[in-house]
């Protein structure tokens, strides 16, 4: 018998009572977060700060702009971007008269340029697919516009996030989103830049994942970054 | 594995010494003190709403033990479901099997370098040793681990792996063992040092070596939790992914993993959320530009299934490796991981090692409690863990010749013919009225003859003697007074 064939016959072998079915859903529908959509943005907004999350409020159009001062203010020599995507074709518009910048795109398999892509690529910009208020996290899908090194390996990483995609928490999002019926290669969730607290419990941020994470948090027309503002 | 000779050290057995050795360490009890006061606040401080923990907890409980009341069905669910997303399944029965399953995959396309995120069930196979002798160098990517690694020793709790190390320590370790590093104890500066270590070997190993917090049946995803990002690299970079898990991981649905995880984070570290919740279910798809080609999971045994076989022991099995039960253990906090010897400290680790090793290599571990009750209180599952080690001190007692349903893997391993007399000594005076009223008699007038040193008891204790009058006495004579 193979080792499978023997691990399952042990368990099949095992006395076995009915389980009891656990309610997973009423969990969430009886502790779940009941917030309106300010509260929601800023509670989303003060726990990713917590843990050193920039954020720019930025509206439908003025975006690119924004990141383009986001990236101006930073020490950044080179930004992947997904320029064949609509959002990457925006944000290479508004950073290419950048003369100290060198925009790249994903067009090769990994394996041609891992080197260049650890050694030598400062930052990469990447689309989000939802939030979760609760535990003020960003939800990411890569694909192959926007593979999943672009938000690992870069030291900062520069994510456009459409507040209108923000779910109360992770059960919502889940299960609105219909997750169980198909997950992609891989799924995310990134709360803030990559941490430690492997040395004496000191916390600190750049592990070996992004050391900054900045999020261009799109609101709609009907919401302005004042009525934010207080967000810790 | 042939042309070997495996020696098998069980550090457990010296369990004792190994206790009061670490008792004496002054610095060693400061640091864990330090740390496991700070993360038992924090864990505190993440349910502030204790209604909503008692929710959770029993909502986890219930969970897990849907998931293993269908274990043998779920694991072939996700074998089938991970097949047909292009992940290929191994099994193994014991950790050379696991070992052999990796090294063989690993040999086929003849890599060296094996970069590891954190898997504790890879520490229980020892498999860094196995891969070493074989020319194939795994590295420690979390940064715990890899100062463990760097110092040559084993993770001393489950979460924290460096727990027991100082700043100091680190700084001199890192500039004795790192070329070219200078001595300093910024924290900072010791994170990027380690950080830029490793970044090289991200992108020359041959494989990415990982374990996994949950194994989701209904999709076929494997589920990892992690902040720092050396897991996704792991997981992401190489070729190659092999991760290693034991099979009690397997969960039903992707929605079970949603409380199981809020579980976790917050019993563990007082966290709402890690930084990454990884969910992988398929190797790099045509298109793709990144990610691994091949996409491997070995499943474990090694003595899982013999703590299933019991309803009672199954419990054990419900854990998600939170590390709260040893964060609030006064035995662990004393004397830290390393003193037992195994893979899994604390009182996780004395419920589930004998059935890894064997209770022969463990007997010391199930009464290494003061059966204070905190480890089952804190636990996110709900696992007895006291009522685990009362079985367990029962089954080392039991004459290895007993038969019963479900025998353990040394059985009666603690049993003494001394302790067993003083038992029958002790049931034949309380089994018989005369017998009793003797012994009672007998106490009562030889008390001056007991001797002021008891063996063991006495080290720390004031000597037993028996009073001047037995209980039935006093009785009689309040009765008698009250009439
Ligand atoms: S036994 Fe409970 S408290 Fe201990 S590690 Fe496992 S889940 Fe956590």
């Amino acid at each position: 018998m193979s080792a499978r064939d023997n691990i399952l016959a042990k368990l099949r072998n095992a006395p076995r009572s009915a389980p009891v079915e656990p309610d997973v859903a009423a969990h969430f529908e009886r502790f779940g977060p009941r917030w309106n959509e300010v509260e929601a943005l800023r509670h989303w907004a003060t726990m990713m700060r917590s843990v050193k999350t920039d954020i720019v409020w930025c509206t439908e159009s003025d975006w690119p702009q924004r990141l383009a001062e986001q990236v101006k203010a930073r020490p950044i020599r080179s930004l992947l971007l997904a320029r064949q995507t609509p959002h990457g074709a925006l944000a290479h518009t508004a950073l290419e008269h950048n003369p100290l910048l060198q925009l790249k795109t994903f067009d090769r398999m990994v394996d041609d340029w891992k080197d260049e892509l650890f050694n030598d690529t400062d930052a990469a910009f990447t689309v989000v697919r939802c939030g979760i208020a609760a535990t003020g996290t960003l939800v990411l899908w890569p694909d192959a516009d926007e593979p999943r090194t672009m938000s690992l390996v870069p030291p900062t990483h520069f994510a456009l996030f459409d507040t209108r995609t923000l779910h109360a928490d992770f059960h919502t999002a889940m299960t609105s989103e219909a997750w169980p019926n198909g997950m992609p290669t891989n799924a995310l969730l990134v709360s803030g830049p990559s941490k430690t607290a492997d040395i004496q419990l000191t916390l600190a941020y750049g592990a070996h994942g992004p050391r900054d994470l900045v999020v261009l948090a799109v609101l709609p027309p009907h919401l302005s970054a004042d009525q934010l503002k207080d967000a810790a | 594995m042939s042309e070997q000779q495996t020696i098998t050290l069980y550090p457990s057995r010296q369990f004792k010494d190994n206790a009061r050795a670490a008792l004496k360490d002054g610095e060693l009890r400061q640091s864990l003190r330090t740390a496991m006061d700070y993360l038992m606040a924090k864990r505190l401080s993440a349910f502030s709403d204790g209604d909503e923990l008692e929710t959770l907890r029993t909502l986890g409980e219930t969970i897990r033990q849907r998931c293993l009341a269908k274990l043998p069905e779920l694991l072939e669910k996700l074998e089938a479901q991970l097949t047909a997303n292009g992940v290929q399944v191994h099994w193994a029965e014991t950790t050379e099997q696991a070992n052999e399953i990796i090294h063989g995959l690993i040999a086929r396309r003849g890599g060296t370098l094996a970069v590891k995120g954190k898997s504790m069930v890879s520490e229980e196979t020892e498999l860094n040793h196995y891969l070493e002798a074989r020319g194939v160098t795994a590295v420690e990517s979390d940064m715990g681990e890899y100062i463990v690694q760097l110092a040559g020793e084993k993770p001393t709790h489950i979460i924290m792996p460096a727990i027991h190390k100082t700043k100091a320590h680190i700084a001199q370790l890192f500039h004795d063992k790192l070329p070219d590093t200078p001595y300093t104890e910024d924290v900072d500066s010791l994170i990027r040092i380690g950080r830029n270590a490793l970044r090289d070997l991200y992108l020359k190993a041959d494989v990415g070596l990982s374990g996994v917090n949950f194994a989701v049946a209904e999709t076929g995803t494997l589920c990892l939790v992690e902040n720092e990002g050396n897991g996704r690299m792991c997981t992401t970079v190489p070729d190659m992914h092999i991760a290693i898990t034991g099979i009690e991981k397997v969960v039903e649905k992707l929605t079970d993993v949603v409380p199981l995880y809020s579980l976790l984070t917050r019993s563990a570290i007082g966290q709402p959320i890690t930084t990454y919740f990884n969910m992988i279910s398929s190797p790099r798809k045509p298109g793709e530009k990144d990610g691994p080609r091949e996409v491997h999971l070995v499943l474990l045994d090694n003595g899982r299934s013999q703590a299933y076989a019991d309803e009672q022991l199954r419990k054990t099995l419900q854990c998600i490796r939170c590390g709260a039960c040893m964060n609030h253990c006064p035995v662990y906090t004393r004397i830290g991981g390393h003193a037992y010897g195994t893979t899994y400290p604390g009182p996780i680790g004395e419920i589930i090692s004998p059935h890894m090793l064997g209770l022969e290599n463990t007997k010391d571990l199930p009464t290494a409690s003061s059966l204070c009750g905190a480890c089952g209180e804190v636990c996110p599952v709900k696992i007895p863990i006291p009522e685990m080690l009362m079985r367990l001190r029962e089954e080392e007692q039991r004459p290895a010749g007993e038969v019963v349903a479900h025998p353990l893997r040394g059985q009666g391993a603690a049993h003494t013919g001394k302790e067993a007399l003083a038992w029958r000594t002790w049931r034949g005076l309380f089994g018989q009225p005369g017998a009793y009223k003797l012994f009672g008699w007998a106490a009562t007038r030889l008390r001056g003859l007991t001797p002021p040193g008891q063996l063991g008891w006495t080290q720390n204790h004031v000597p037993l003697k028996p009073a001047a009058k037995t209980l039935h006495q006093l009785v009689r004579e309040r009765d008698a007074a009250r009439r």
